[in-house]
C-alpha cells in the first residue's frame, strides 16, 4: 500500500471498509500487560484451535489487541459485533463460547461480570461499571484494532488528521488549533502544549527535532505502554503533525527498553508508515518530509527528565542540565527541539480531527481533555482508566475501582510518582486535574494513582519514594545527591525505632533545600512524598519516634510476632514454613515463637488458617 | 577476549559507529553476551573514536548494563508502587535468603542472578516476580519455594 494524496488515503479507507463485514464475529483477546502476565495468548491460541476445529476459520476473526484497562478481570476477550465481555477466561472456557456464544448466540452466563452493586449479570463492555463512567478517547480504540495493522488503524479513521493537515492547514493554523484546545503535557509537569510547539517553530535553525517521550519511568504507571502497544499508530501520526507544525523533518521516539513489545509494536508501525508513504519524502503529495527513529533506554529514571533524556539520545549519560537554556532553543545536538509523552501525542489526532473548541470543552478550567489514570495498588478494579478532567478522586477510586478490598479503611491515594504526594481521605472530594492536584501538595505526573489502604505505612511509603529516588538520582548536584541520602537515613532511622522529634524538623528543612536548590525537576519535586506525609498524616510519623510503634504494622523493627495459645491448633505449619527456626512446639499443642530468632518474614502469619499469629 | 571482535563490528557498523548511537550499540552487545565484557567497551571506544571514560561512564550509569556475567536464570523482582504497597519486599527478602545472594548478585554456581526492577507495568498483578521473561502474580514469601522449585 502507497498513499501518495490526501484522496487516495480516503479511498484506500472505503475500500478497507467495505471489505470488512461489520457483523462478522470478531473475538478481541487483551493482549495488555496485565492479561499477558495472565497468559492471555494461551488464550487466543485456545480461541484459533477452536474455531478451526469447528471449521470456522473464514467465518470469525480472532484479533490479539492492546490494553483494554480492566486488569484485575483478564484475561478479557470482547465478542464483536455484539460487544460482550467475558472475563477470567481460562483455554478450558473456549469451546464452551465457540458453541454458545458464535454458533448459538447465547452468552456464557458464567463468564460475564457480576455488578455486585446491582446484583446482575451484565454482557456488554459499555454497562461494566468499570467502563460505564470512562470517558475513553485514547484507550477505547486499543479494542477495536490490531496494533500490528495499519489498514485497522486507517479503518478507524486512521490518519485523516494528518490528511486534513496536510491537505490544506497552514503549519501555524495547526499551532494555534493545538493552543486553542489547551491541551498540556500528559507527562508530568504539564506545560501547554501548543506554546511549546510555537516557541520550538518560532525558534531560529533549519533542523529541528521532534522527540516522543516513551521512557515511562514512574513506578506504577502504565498507560504509555499500553498506548504504544495498543495503538502505536496514533502516537506516530500526533508526532507526523507536530512536526509540520513545528517545521521538523526528523524525530526521535525514546522507548523504555523495558517495554519489549511497545518497542516491536512502534518499530513495525513506523516501518508500515513508511511504506503507505505516511513518513519519509513527501508525505500525502504535501512536499513534506519527515522520519522517525526509535531509541531504546537505558533504564534510568532520570531519563523521563527532558534534558536527560536528550543527553542519552546523544550517547551520553542521562545527566539534566540548567533549564534556562530552553529546549526549545538548544535542545537534541543543540538544535530546537519539541518533546511530548506518548499520551500527548496520541491526543493531537483527536483536536485536529474534532477541533480545539470540542475539545476544550471537555474537562475543567485549566485542564482539557481526558486523562489516562493507572488506578492500582489497594483497589478492587485495578486496571487503566480514562476520565474527563475533573472526576473527582472518590468517583475514580470507589465508583470506577470499586472501592477498597476486603472491606479495609480507605487511607490515601498516591498520585504524580515519585514526585507527586499523598492525598488524605479528607480530600477525596477533590476536582482531579493539574491545578488542584498541585495545590494539595501532589501533581498530575504521568497519571500514576496507587490507592492505599489501614495496612499501608505512610512513613515506609515516604521512605520507599526517597530510596528510588535517592537510587535514581544522576548525582550530578549536591542538593540532590547529598539531601536524598541523608533524607533516606533519617526516615529509616524512623521506621526502625532510632528517630527523634527534631529529625521531622530536619527532614521539613531538607526538603526545602531539595525543592529550591536543585537542577532538575527530579530533585526539585522528590520532597513531595515527604512533605505530603508529613503534612497529612503527622500522627504516624509521631507514633513511629515516641510509642516506636508502626501503626499500620508494615515497619518490621517496630512489630513483633507471637502465638495465641487460645486459637493455636498446633498443626505445625507455621513450624514447618518458619525458616529462621523460629516456631517450636509438638503437634496439636500450641506453638511457641522465639522472638529472639524471628527475622519478622511474616510467613507464619500469612500461612496459619487459624488466626493464631499476632502481629503488634 | 571474550568478545569476538567480528561480532562486535557486525554490532557497531549496524549503527555506522555514531557516537550517538553508544547506548543502542552497548545494548546490543548486552544481548548479545548477557553482559558487557570489558575488552569490548575499549573496543567500542575505539571505533566510534571516543574517551573510554564516555563508554564506561554511560556502561555504568545505566541501570540496563551490567559489567558483570549474568546467571542463566534470571529474576527480578518488581519493586513498583502497586507491588511495593502489597509487600513486594518480603518476596525479595524471601528470595535473598533462599539464593543466600543480595539483590544484584549472581549465585555462585552462576546459575541465578536476582534484581529488582522500577515497574513492569504488570501493577494489577503485583507483587510480581518476573523470571526468565515469565511474569508470576500476586507473588508471596510462600510462593517463592515453588517457584524455584519448578526451576
Amino acid at each position: 500500500m502507497k498513499v501518495t494524496s490526501v484522496n487516495e488515503l480516503e479511498a484506500i479507507r472505503s475500500e478497507i471498509l467495505a471489505g470488512k463485514d461489520q457483523d462478522k464475529p470478531c473475538i478481541a483477546v487483551c493482549g495488555g500487560p496485565g492479561c499477558l502476565a495472565n497468559q492471555c495468548l494461551e488464550v487466543r491460541d485456545a480461541f484459533v484451535n477452536e474455531i478451526a476445529a469447528k471449521g470456522l476459520t473464514d467465518k470469525v476473526d480472532v484479533r490479539t489487541t492492546g490494553c483494554h484497562g480492566f486488569c484485575e478481570c483478564g484475561p478479557i476477550a470482547l465478542i464483536y459485533p455484539q460487544e460482550i465481555f467475558y472475563q477470567g477466561l481460562s483455554i478450558d472456557d473456549i469451546p464452551e463460547i465457540i458453541e454458545e456464544t458464535i454458533i448459538n448466540n447465547k452468552t456464557v452466563d458464567r463468564l460475564l461480570y457480576t455488578d455486585d452493586e446491582a446484583g446482575q449479570l451484565v454482557e456488554t463492555e459499555g454497562e461494566v461499571p468499570f467502563y460505564k463512567q470512562q470517558m475513553r478517547l485514547i484507550l477505547g480504540n486499543n479494542s477495536k484494532i490490531d496494533p500490528h495493522s495499519i489498514e485497522d488503524y486507517i479503518a478507524i479513521g486512521g490518519y485523516s488528521a494528518l490528511a486534513k493537515v496536510l491537505g490544506g492547514m497552514q503549519p501555524m493554523d495547526v499551532v494555534d488549533e493545538i493552543k486553542n484546545s489547551g491541551i498540556r503535557g500528559r507527562g508530568g509537569g504539564g506545560f501547554p502544549t501548543g506554546r511549546k510547539w510555537e516557541s520550538t517553530r518560532n525558534a531560529e535553525g533549519d533542523i529541528k527535532y521532534v522527540i516522543c517521550n516513551a521512557d515511562e519511568g514512574d513506578p506504577g504507571a502504565f498507560m504509555d505502554r499500553s498506548i504504544l502497544e495498543g495503538n502505536p499508530h496514533s502516537v506516530l501520526e500526533g508526532m507526523i503533525i507536530g512536526a509540520y507544525a513545528i517545521g521538523s523533518n526528523e524525530g526521535y521516539v525514546y522507548v523504555r527498553n523495558e517495554y519489549p513489545l511497545a518497542l516491536k509494536n512502534i518499530n513495525l508501525a513506523i516501518k508500515q508508515a513508511r511504506e503507505a508513504g505516511l513518513l519519509g519524502d513527501n508525505i500525502l503529495g504535501s512536499g513534506f518530509n519527515f522520519d522517525l527513529k526509535v531509541n531504546r533506554g537505558g533504564g534510568a529514571f532520570v531519563c523521563g527528565e527532558s534534558t536527560a533524556l536528550m543527553a542519552s539520545l546523544e550517547g551520553k549519560p542521562g545527566e539534566p542540565r540548567a533549564k534556562y537554556i530552553h529546549t526549545s532553543d538548544k535542545g537534541l545536538w543543540d538544535r530546537p527541539s519539541n518533546l511530548n509523552n506518548v499520551e500527548t501525542w496520541a491526543n493531537i489526532p483527536l483536536i485536529i480531527n474534532n477541533g480545539a473548541d470540542w475539545y476544550s470543552a471537555i474537562g475543567t478550567e485549566s485542564s482539557k481533555g481526558t486523562k489516562v489514570f493507572s488506578l492500582v495498588g489497594k483497589i478492587n478494579n485495578t486496571g487503566l482508566v480514562e476520565v474527563p478532567m475533573g472526576m473527582t478522586l472518590r468517583e475514580i477510586i470507589f465508583d470506577i475501582g470499586g472501592g477498597i478490598p476486603d472491606n479495609k479503611a480507605f487511607k490515601a491515594v498516591q498520585t504524580g510518582g515519585p514526585s507527586g504526594g499523598c492525598i488524605p481521605e479528607s480530600l477525596i472530594d477533590l476536582p482531579v486535574d493539574y491545578d488542584r492536584l498541585t495545590e494539595v501538595g501532589s501533581m498530575m505526573g504521568s497519571g500514576g494513582m496507587i490507592v492505599m489502604d489501614e495496612d499501608t505505612c505512610m512513613v515506609d511509603v515516604a521512605r520507599y519514594f526517597i530510596n528510588f529516588l535517592m537510587e535514581e538520582s544522576c548525582g550530578k548536584c549536591v542538593p540532590c545527591r547529598e539531601g536524598l541520602l541523608r533524607m533516606g537515613e533519617i526516615l529509616t532511622d524512623i521506621t526502625e525505632g532510632r528517630g527523634r522529634m527534631e529529625d521531622l524538623d530536619l527532614i521539613q528543612d531538607l526538603s526545602e533545600v531539595l525543592r529550591d536548590a536543585s537542577l532538575c525537576g527530579l530533585g526539585q519535586t522528590a520532597p513531595n512524598p515527604v512533605m505530603s506525609t508529613l503534612k497529612y498524616f503527622r500522627n504516624e510519623y509521631e507514633a513511629h519516634i515516641k510509642d516506636h510503634k508502626c501503626p499500620a504494622g508494615v515497619c518490621t523493627e517496630l512489630i513483633t510476632y507471637s502465638i495465641d495459645a487460645g486459637n493455636c491448633t498446633g498443626c505445625g505449619l507455621c513450624l514447618k514454613k518458619c525458616p529462621a527456626e523460629a516456631i517450636t512446639g509438638e503437634t496439636k499443642q500450641p506453638h511457641v515463637l522465639d522472638a529472639g530468632k524471628c527475622i519478622k518474614c511474616g510467613i507464619c502469619y500469612d500461612v496459619c488458617k487459624f488466626d493464631a499469629v499476632r502481629k503488634e | 577476549m571474550t568478545a569476538n571482535e567480528s561480532k562486535l563490528d557486525s554490532i557497531i557498523d549496524e549503527y555506522n559507529a555514531e557516537p550517538g548511537s553508544l547506548i543502542s550499540i552497548l545494548q546490543d552487545i548486552q544481548a548479545e553476551y548477557n553482559y558487557l565484557p570489558e575488552e569490548s567497551l575499549e573496543y567500542v571506544a575505539k571505533r566510534l573514536d571516543i574517551p573510554r571514560v564516555q563508554v564506561f561512564g554511560v556502561a555504568t550509569f545505566f541501570k540496563a548494563f551490567s559489567l558483570k556475567p549474568k546467571g542463566r536464570q534470571q529474576i527480578h523482582v518488581c519493586m513498583g508502587t502497586a507491588c511495593h504497597v502489597r509487600g513486594s519486599k518480603k518476596v525479595l527478602e524471601e528470595l535473598e535468603r533462599k539464593l543466600e545472594i543480595k539483590a544484584g548478585d549472581t549465585t555462585p554456581d552462576g546459575e541465578f542472578t536476582l534484581e529488582t526492577v522500577n515497574c513492569v507495568g504488570a501493577c494489577a498483578l503485583g507483587p510480581v516476580v518476573v523470571e526468565n521473561e515469565e511474569y508470576h502474580g500476586e507473588m508471596t514469601p510462600i510462593k517463592v519455594e515453588s517457584l524455584l522449585n519448578s526451576k
